[in-house]
């Protein structure tokens, strides 16, 4: 049950928003469960770490035939990550202005948004996975349709576009997937695909799926979406989109290639490893080449998964190349650790970052660099949560995304992979230059002549200061106290990484019924004829 | 669509889908039907009396807005989950008590999946029909000639 309260409560709350009377109840229902959401992540992850992954299994019946909502500490961890960052941007989000005419869809959306990004990190089967992803999409959709503002439904065609490509890639995948081996219960399906014998093929059913979580992260080549889609949000949906919505690809992309195909992680690992390296440095590249805060930071998303790739791709091929077992483990850990720890670090950082633009949005109605200025004498508030921000995620030391990169340069050069980690350290120095220009441009030189004068910040200043404060916060906690935070991303690592006990912790011991007669889940039947 | 015969027609058949529809419902569980089927019929007589007379007067008839409709449903339907919770199974597995009511041989058997099943219902008649509703208005005041 308690593994299920992160996606029950926002659904519950999403429902009472609609149901309400009043025009202030959904805004008041809104507010309340996102900063309650925190403390229900909290207890999932701290039973988690107390007394191992726990499996529900939704109405009493046995996976693989049911549906099961597993919570391992990977999972636990993103739960929290996304309810952090849910209630960062709603409290932010409190303080625009109430607009009756769509408070009730739009905080039913954003309840709906972060029960889907729960559902998926605990979905523990492809098709209740795909459910999610489809959530997400409709309620991410409707959020930038009722932004309503210019150009705005020019990116959102695209990204909807490419997303329905991408539903149709991954329904096409999992039916392929039940096709082959009769299940879509990931855990059962890395068992099952073993039994088949045959590597090749389990690697070609993981493609489509890949692709179609791929485009969900924006990765080279699905890029696309991302810079079109974002930048004509208002602050608070376009930080929660950049917090959540690609890292649920990622998320996707390492519980599948960690689980169900585990047969060729060379391969799998040499093509991610390859996308990898390319998102790092054309998405940097072209974030170089922007001029307006919004744009800059959305190509830094798609830059930033690079690095998330890098590290998954590392640890598939270090489990594939690295003769010897002990080595292995501890190699292939820290190099998905490293994934986790960036993950971590990114979610709460570019969060805060669009945050950030928010801000500067609010008191100098613009976020074009070429007519800011001078925001470190003004807002010096607004100046040092930037600093924290960018230094976080251009990875200079004592900075949370340090010790991210850190961790994957290293596994890097373990691994012998000498091009990826010569990117990612070249991304790295890019990062920092485009951080720089922003801050150089926005906050440091005197204000240009044609300069429109600070705005006084109105009411609701207190509330969005205090969300993306609490987001600083957090990442300088992440930096300083780097062990504790590492400690936390090398124990999901090695939950993804301990293949078989996942699997029996899911498949074996069916859940209790009111009848007394237990739901075993099936054995294995010799005689079962296969396709 | 104002046609007298339409009208009359409407009126006589849209308590009928209402009445089917429920039946629907309450044999889904192990025969064709369910929560879907019987929400999209029942918002289909809805939407009848809409084409018939006005969107008007099918909200008249409704009484509810039909977006608190699909809140009410989705609290009924995520309501079914609390007592397996509560009596310590997984969520969502169903509960069952049998009545003995007028036939000893055959009782009536009540569970939580029926609770879900009708909210799945009425959250289907409250997107189903606020998306139909909204389509009509905005018809209405298209110029004319479109």
């Amino acid at each position: 049950m308690t593994a299920m309260l992160p996606i029950l409560v926002p659904l519950l709350a999403a429902a009472l928003a609609l149901a309400l009377p009043g025009d202030r109840a959904p805004r008041l229902v809104l507010l309340a469960t996102a900063l309650f959401l925190p403390l229900v992540a909290l207890l999932v992850m701290v039973r988690v770490h107390e007394s191992g992954a726990i499996v529900v299994h939704v109405g009493g019946w046995a996976a693989p035939f049911g549906i099961a909502i597993v919570a391992d500490r990977f999972a636990s961890i993103m739960v929290m990550l996304a309810a952090i960052v849910g209630a960062a941007t709603v409290l932010f989000s409190s303080g625009e202005a109430p607009d009756p005419r769509t408070d009730r869809a739009r905080s039913t959306l954003i309840l709906a948004l972060l029960a889907a990004a729960a559902g998926a990190f605990l979905a523990g089967d492809l098709f209740n996975l795909y459910v999610w992803f489809e959530l997400l999409l409709v309620s991410s959709f409707g959020l930038a349709v009722l932004e309503g503002r210019g150009n705005q439904l020019a990116g959102g065609i695209v990204y909807v576009v490419l997303s329905l490509l991408s539903s149709t890639l991954f329904l096409v995948g999992a039916g392929l997937c039940y096709g082959a081996v009769g299940t879509l219960n990931l855990a059962d399906l890395g068992v099952r695909l073993a039994e088949l014998g045959n590597p090749r093929l389990a690697t070609v059913l993981a493609s489509p799926l890949l692709i179609a979580f791929a485009i969900k992260a924006a990765v080279v080549p699905f890029v696309a979406w991302l810079p079109a889609a974002y930048p004509p949000l208002s602050s608070a949906i376009g930080a929660l989109f950049a917090g959540l919505l690609t890292k649920v690809g990622v998320y996707a992309i390492i519980r599948t290639s960690t689980i169900a195909f585990v047969q060729e992680p060379e391969v799998i690992g040499f093509a991610i490893l390859t996308a990898a390296g390319a998102t790092m440095a054309l998405g940097v590249l072209a974030a170089v080449s922007q001029a307006e805060i919004r744009r800059i930071l959305s190509f830094h998303i798609a830059s930033q998964i690079g690095y998330m790739l890098m590290g998954t791709g590392l640890a598939l091929v270090i489990v594939a190349t690295t003769p010897s077992e002990s080595v292995r483990a501890e190699l292939a850990t820290i190099a998905l650790g490293g994934a986790i720890l960036y993950i971590l670090h990114h979610i709460i950082v570019k969060t805060n970052l669009f945050l950030v633009a928010g801000l500067i949005e609010r008191r100098r109605g613009t976020t074009e660099l070429k007519a800011l200025g001078g925001l470190a004498q003004s807002d010096p508030a607004i100046a040092a949560i930037f600093l924290i921000s960018a230094l976080s995620l251009a990875g200079l030391p004592v900075f949370s995304g340090f010790w991210a990169k850190l961790v994957l340069v290293r596994a890097g050069l373990d691994a012998g992979a000498w091009i990826v980690t010569g990117i990612a350290l070249a991304t790295g120095l890019l990062t920092l230059l485009s951080m720089m220009k922003i801050w150089v441009e926005a906050f440091w030189r005197e204000p240009v002549a044609a300069a429109p004068p600070p705005r006084e910040p109105g009411p609701g200043w207190r509330p969005m200061l205090a969300a993306s404060g609490a987001l600083a916060a957090i990442a300088l906690a992440i930096g300083l106290g780097a062990r504790p935070a590492w400690w936390l991303a090398r124990g999901a690592a090695e939950d993804m990484l301990a293949r078989d006990a996942a699997a029996a912790r899911v498949l074996e011991g069916g859940p209790e019924t009111p009848t007394g007669e237990r739901r075993e889940p099936r054995a294995p039947d010799p005689e079962e004829p296969r396709r | 669509m104002r046609s007298v015969i339409f009208k009359a027609g409407a009126r006589a058949v849209a308590p009928l889908l209402v009445l089917v529809s429920a039946l629907l419902v309450v044999r889904g569980h192990n025969e064709p039907g369910g929560g879907f089927v019987g929400g999209l019929l029942c918002a289909s007589a809805f939407a009848l009396v809409a084409l018939a007379e006005g969107v008007g007067a099918a909200r008249r008839l409704l009484r509810i807005e039909p977006l608190r409709l699909v809140g009410i449903g989705l609290l009924v339907a995520l309501g079914s989950a609390i007592p397996a919770a509560i009596a310590g199974f997984a969520p969502f597995t169903g509960l069952w008590v049998s009545l003995q009511l007028w036939d000893k041989a055959s009782p009536v058997k009540l569970g939580t999946p029926l609770v879900f099943d009708l909210g799945v219902y009425l959250t289907v008649v409250g997107i189903a029909l606020a998306m139909i509703f909204t389509l009509e208005e905005s018809d209405d005041d298209a110029p004319a000639g479109l």
